[in-house]
């Protein structure tokens, strides 16, 4: 646990001490903010609740958690610095912990940031406020998920750009799990029960559900269990990466 | 058992590396900190290191010398656990590398080659950082920060980003997280790269006062250091050790071991050398490579199978009334005899 929250630290920290954290910040919230309005149209819609903010986050994330994401391990194995943290005495695990947990803090930082989208709701009506905070719980856990694979693609190269585009289309395949447009790649061989199953891995479904304001067990075991998965094979990654 | 099914990251990851029991691993050779064993490793058909063994003892600073590619940073990654070896172990302190890592890592002081740094880092906080991750407590931390920062002059940057640092102040950011925790093991790959003269100066005396009670393995290209600060050269060519012996041993491998250097009357010149070439003992005699004051040339009477000619050479001089500007005996070069150790018979490059 100590390596954890060491490394941990100074990943966080890490994120503030170049202007990438605050460009981040600033574009997720301004387009948050700006879909919420102009595309979701909330003030239109006449009903005080937050669904047209929501309903953008699984984009937003594609667009922009491969971002926070690439940098995490491409940037150690380009710059070296990887060897001086592999031979410091801690665990791969530890470390892949650490490096994941900064970088999903940094997004539930960025997500806290659009608070006042909420305040502003409340002013204006009388919003179900614990549907709200379920969204929330359930946008950060999806962010986590998008972050899972994103880190994996981060280990997997040393070129960031090219960690990026992994990132963004291993993100892209798990949204879109659901729809015809990754589901008839599978569908021609693969046994209905697995294309199902593959079915079951879409982000935007399961995401539908949190939204609604309902904490779905089943969704709340598949973002946790895609998270822990996507760390153990960091954690692979990582050390069969080493040196090559 | 599962350790068995799970590649051994898994296993790790989910239980923790079993440190129960951090099998003391007994050295073959008394006194031997650092003890390498059959180490081997390839990268697809390229073997980059093919089982070498040697051993480093307290006290002593080993030189691991090689040409560029002959395997002295996989070597030296393999040591301090950032590579696993294909072949053989080492064992450090008395941990086995393979068996018990994070016990090895910590008693590792390790400067890897480039000497790689977080950019977005301050040398302080990225001391810190480094500090913490090996577990110092609040109250050594300041203690042997401060000493480590004016051990490598580092105040003046302190507070600086070292994205902004010249290339000789990043270097000794790199010495100083190697060096601290004090540890009882320090592989430094290339530490003066890049370094001033006068800041190569400074490591050499840090490496030397450090020496007593550590073993140190310091990876370089300049030869001179060898001579300086090593008290042991490992020469490697093609991942195998082709020399295990002191500087002044290797020095009496070379060539111009013992040879007489004259500086001469350029138009006595050819007198001498004529007189050179009957001294008994005296196998050849060159012009010397180096350039004297204007009007004068150099000599080197080479000696037959290194004996020491310079009594005989400076009588023969005297009798024969050749004015000698100078007079010196060559200790041997070492670049020479890294030249002859290294160069690669062509017969090898088929196999």
């Amino acid at each position: 646990m100590h390596h954890v929250r060491v490394i941990f630290r100074r990943e966080l920290a890490a994120y503030f001490a170049s202007p990438v954290a605050y460009v981040f910040m600033v574009i997720f919230v301004a387009l948050a903010g700006g879909l919420t309005f102009y595309v979701g149209g909330l003030f239109d819609r006449g009903e005080a609740d937050l669904r047209p903010f929501f309903q953008f986050h699984p984009w937003l994330y594609l667009l922009l958690v491969p971002a926070v994401g690439m940098r995490l391990w491409a940037e150690e194995r380009k710059s070296g610095t990887i060897e001086l943290l592999m031979t410091l005495p801690i665990r791969p695990g530890e470390v892949v912990v650490g490096k994941f947990l900064a970088a999903w803090v940094f997004l539930g930082i960025t997500l806290a940031l659009t608070i006042p989208l909420w305040i502003t709701v409340n002013v204006m009506g009388r919003p179900d406020n614990g549907v709200i905070l379920a969204a929330y719980l359930g946008s950060w856990l999806m962010a986590g998920g998008f972050l899972a694979l994103s880190t994996v693609a981060s280990a997997l190269t040393r070129n960031q750009v090219v960690a990026f585009i992994l990132g963004a289309t291993f993100s892209f395949v798990f949204m879109m799990s659901g729809l015809d447009l990754v589901q008839s790649l599978f569908r021609g061989w693969l046994p209905p029960i697995l294309a199902e199953t593959i079915a079951g891995f879409s982000f935007l479904s399961h995401f539908n559900v949190i939204a609604q304001g309902v904490i779905d067990l089943r969704s709340l075991v598949f973002f946790a269990s895609l998270v822990a998965a996507g760390l153990v094979i960091n954690a692979i990654v990582i050390e069969r990466g080493k040196g090559a | 058992m599962l350790s068995n099914l799970f590649p051994r990251t898994v296993t790790d990851f989910i239980f923790g590396e079993r440190r129960s029991k951090p099998a003391l691993v007994e050295p073959s050779v008394p006194g031997a900190l650092i003890e390498v064993k059959g180490l081997g490793k390839r990268f697809g058909s390229i073997t980059a290191v093919d089982g070498l063994s040697f051993h480093v003892k307290r006290g002593e600073v080993l030189g691991f010398l090689g040409p560029n590619g002959a395997g002295k940073t996989t070597t030296m990654r393999m040591i301090t656990g950032y590579l696993p070896p294909d072949a053989g172990t080492a064992v450090v302190a008395g941990y086995d590398v393979l068996k018990s890592p994070i016990d090895v890592k910590a008693r590792i002081g390790y400067l890897p080659e480039g000497a790689p740094l977080y950019g977005d880092m301050t040398p302080k906080s990225f001391l810190e950082f480094c500090a913490d991750v090996r577990g110092l407590h609040p109250a050594g931390k300041a203690r042997r920060l401060g000493m480590v920062s004016d051990l490598l002059h580092l105040r003046a940057v302190w507070l600086q980003p070292i994205d902004t640092l010249s290339k000789g102040f990043k270097r000794r950011v790199g010495l100083a997280q190697a060096i601290l925790m004090n540890p009882q093991v320090l592989i430094l790959d290339e530490p003066t790269d890049g370094l001033d003269p006068n800041q190569k100066h400074d490591v050499r005396m840090l490496l030397k006062e450090m020496a007593g009670d550590k073993a140190i393995i310091v990876s370089t290209h300049i030869l001179e250091e060898v001579e300086s600060v090593c008290s042991r050269a490992v020469v490697i060519a093609g991942g195998r050790i082709v020399a295990d012996d002191t500087p002044a041993a290797l020095l009496g491998r070379s060539r111009l071991h013992n040879a007489v250097m004259i500086r001469v009357a350029a138009d006595a010149a050819t007198g001498a050398k004529a007189l050179l070439q009957t001294v008994a003992g005296v196998a050849t005699v060159e012009a010397a490579e180096d350039n004297g004051p204007d009007g004068t040339a150099g000599l080197l009477a080479i000696a037959e199978g290194g004996a020491d000619v310079a009594a005989p050479v400076r009588a023969a001089l005297t009798k024969a009334g050749i004015q000698v500007r100078e007079i010196r005996v060559e200790r041997g070069r070492l670049d020479d005899v890294f030249r002859t150790l290294t160069a690669e018979p062509p017969s090898e490059r088929a196999a």
